[in-house]
């Protein structure tokens, strides 16, 4: 009964006024910006980042979760309604949750997308509770080779699962290594690639590289290739799902949050992929395929069930190893750090508060986004008629308040301008920046593991082999390329990720 | 098709991959490489340096083997302006103060855009300064002079 134990701690520390309002805001914000198209959760969390500086750690990464999984959820809302998707992972809810709206059906979606996402959140929820102490208790058996190990396969998998091409993203987990590089040497104090600028041998602030690469580097894409908005609100009545709707539903429910679980604990994969694969296995497995793509009920309720099972078992690598599975849960890290805990499995037994009530906050968050969603629908599809042109020097001004509140420094504003520019380049050339943002959070990390790795073995880089867990990792990651680059998988792949195959 | 390297998105990719390897590992000449057994400062960004630089050819190849052009408009203007807006906001905060920098940053960044109007962007200037000021200064408390010398610390 340590889990039962475990859980009611955990609620005990959500519970309390603080922790509840900062999940409240944090829900609310994520939502916002889950509806906003143009702006993501990794550029909100970047930009709002200082704001909980002087905030506990546990209230501050409450609301940061609060931002992700909300961000997931608004999405949905704007492309059941609207046919736009807000964030990514609603790509697929828009292909039947929009044919459901024009047929009069927005509140059953919208209802059914809460339910699912509720669902997969309960789930996800008992899934950390229950995985998450057995997996920290190994992780702390983990010497340097092992942690070495299991960080290069976290990159390669990321960079593997996330673009579309590997090499180009391998490049860019090997730009954000030497990004991390940028400063003063822990071992010898020797300032490296500082460019004798007194503030770079601090290292770059990773906030100035999100903020700059995601938020201004986005906006300036953004100005060159508007996109169109059809804004075709629809009125929505009833929202009570049908009998025969919750019976369509459970099962593709239910597979959905399998997927999204599976999936989310792998590193790389964004909920994308989780709500591309559900909703590609719901129409394989229906005695109605036709349906799909017009309204179909299970077309919404599976995938809006996998992408909030991915977004929240993204938790479990970063809180029980402290290895980040996707760019968002890289700046979840960095958050720790700036309040001063070291990101790793020593977090569980050390600040059980954090790791608990943190748990606890994002069942609270789902059930709060239900509450939130439903009845502010109408709410959420009046932001949509705020124009871009309006939206982005709001999104400037926070991002550089936010930017100027780290160091109170103007230098980090000068070097965001410069990633801005750098980010618009990446952009242009195809260089996905998400495995840029993980290699510089777990560069520093890397090396100092591979240092002691090799201190360890006097040298001998053997030692990666010869120990059954790093090995065990190191097999792996030679499994995740080989499987990537065999031209089958990478037919199937495509399909998954380009949403014109979908329908 | 004939091989452009003018608008080859790829093979520009390969060359800034290898640009940027070429640079670290110059760089890092200066830092004391050591050995396998005590890495010096130097091991790791060389090391990282010549693996840039292997995938940067690679890529390289890959643009002249599929020669795909670049994709979409060039948005010039705002890749200037809003990296300026961004340093003026900066240098702003320190010379004037919170209210001048705010001031300047707003219509600044919206100038960035095609679509420029003075009607809309005058009110939501205005509108944004007083929630911003009220949000981070009196709300969280930071420690900005509104305008220096003037108003506030």
């Amino acid at each position: 009964m340590e889990l039962f134990h475990n859980l009611v701690f955990g609620f005990s520390v959500a519970l309390t006024w603080q922790n509840l309002w900062f999940c409240f805001v944090g829900c609310f914000l994520g939502t916002l910006i889950g509806v906003l198209p143009g702006i993501g959760p990794l550029a909100t969390i970047a930009m709002l980042l200082p704001i909980t500086f002087n905030v506990p750690p546990v209230a501050a990464l409450i609301m940061l979760a609060g931002i992700y999984y909300g961000a997931q959820y608004g999405g949905s809302t704007t492309a059941i309604l609207v046919n736009l998707p807000g964030e990514t992972s609603a790509v697929v809810t828009c292909i039947d949750g929009y044919q459901m709206a024009r047929q009069g059906r927005a509140g059953p979606a919208l209802a059914i997308a809460a339910i699912g996402s509720f669902f997969a959140g309960t789930v996800c929820t008992l899934i950390i509770a229950l995985f998450g102490p057995p997996l920290a208790e190994v992780a702390l058996k983990f010497g340097a080779p092992e942690y070495f190990s299991l960080m290069l396969m976290g990159l390669v998998a990321a960079a593997v699962l996330a673009g579309d091409n590997i090499t180009k993203a391998l490049a860019m987990v090997t730009v954000g290594l030497l990004l991390g590089i940028v400063g003063t040497d822990v071992n010898s104090g020797m300032a490296r690639y500082s460019f004798g600028i007194p503030e770079l041998t601090d290292g770059i602030g990773f906030i100035v590289i999100a903020v700059g690469v995601f938020a201004i580097g986005e906006i300036v894409m953004n100005l060159g290739d508007p996109e169109e908005r059809l804004v075709f609100t629809n009125k929505v009545t009833g929202l009570m799902p049908t009998k025969k709707d919750l019976k369509d539903s459970f099962w593709p429910i239910v597979r959905g949050t399998g997927i999204g679980a599976f999936l989310g604990v792998l590193p790389g994969t964004g909920p994308a992929i989780a709500s591309f694969s559900s909703y590609m296995i719901e129409k394989k497995l229906s005695k109605t395929p036709e349906r799909f793509g017009k309204g179909a009920i299970e077309g919404v309720a599976g995938p809006e069930s996998a992408n909030n099972a991915d977004a929240q078992c993204k938790f479990i690598p970063t809180l029980t190893l402290g290895i980040p599975a996707s760019a968002v849960m890289a700046l979840m890290l960095g958050a720790l750090t700036i309040q001063g805990i070291a990101p790793g499995p020593q977090v569980m037994t050390q600040k059980p508060d954090l790791f608990w009530g943190l748990v606890a906050s994002m069942w609270i968050g789902n059930a709060m986004l239900v509450i939130l969603n439903l009845p502010l629908v109408g709410l959420w599809v009046l932001l949509l008629k705020v124009p871009y042109r309006m939206l982005f020097p709001a999104i400037m001004a926070f991002s550089c308040i936010g930017i100027y509140s780290v160091n109170n420094s103007p230098f980090e504003l000068y070097l965001t301008a410069l990633f801005g520019i750098i980010g618009f380049f990446w952009a242009k050339l195809d260089m996905p920046p998400a495995p840029m943002l993980l290699g510089f959070v777990l560069g520093p990390l890397m090396e100092e593991n591979l240092r002691r790795a090799l201190l360890i073995s006097r040298g001998d880089p053997t030692v990666f082999f010869t120990r059954p867990i790093s090995l065990g990792f190191m097999i792996a990651t030679v499994l995740i390329l080989v499987v990537m680059i065999l031209p089958a998988v990478r037919a199937k792949r495509a399909d998954i990720t380009d949403p014109s195959h979908v329908s | 098709m004939k091989f452009d390297w003018r608008n080859n998105r790829d093979f520009f990719a390969g060359l800034v991959y290898i640009g940027t390897g070429a640079a670290g590992w110059y760089m890092a000449l200066d830092y004391p490489f050591g050995s396998a057994l005590r890495m010096g400062p130097g091991y790791f960004p060389i090391v990282l340096s010549w693996i840039m630089i292997a995938f940067g050819v690679a890529i390289m190849m890959m643009g002249i083997k599929n020669n795909v052009k670049f994709q979409g408009h060039w948005s010039i203007r705002a890749l200037i302006v809003l990296p300026i807006a961004t340093a003026v906001f900066g240098w702003m905060m320190e010379e004037a103060g919170f209210i001048p920098a705010m001031l300047v940053l707003i219509p600044l960044s919206a100038a960035s855009g095609n679509e420029f109007n003075w009607k809309e962007i005058l009110p939501l200037t205005i509108g944004l300064t007083i929630l911003c000021t009220g949000m981070f200064i009196y709300g969280l408390g930071l420690p900005y002079p509104l305008i220096k010398g003037l108003w506030g610390y």
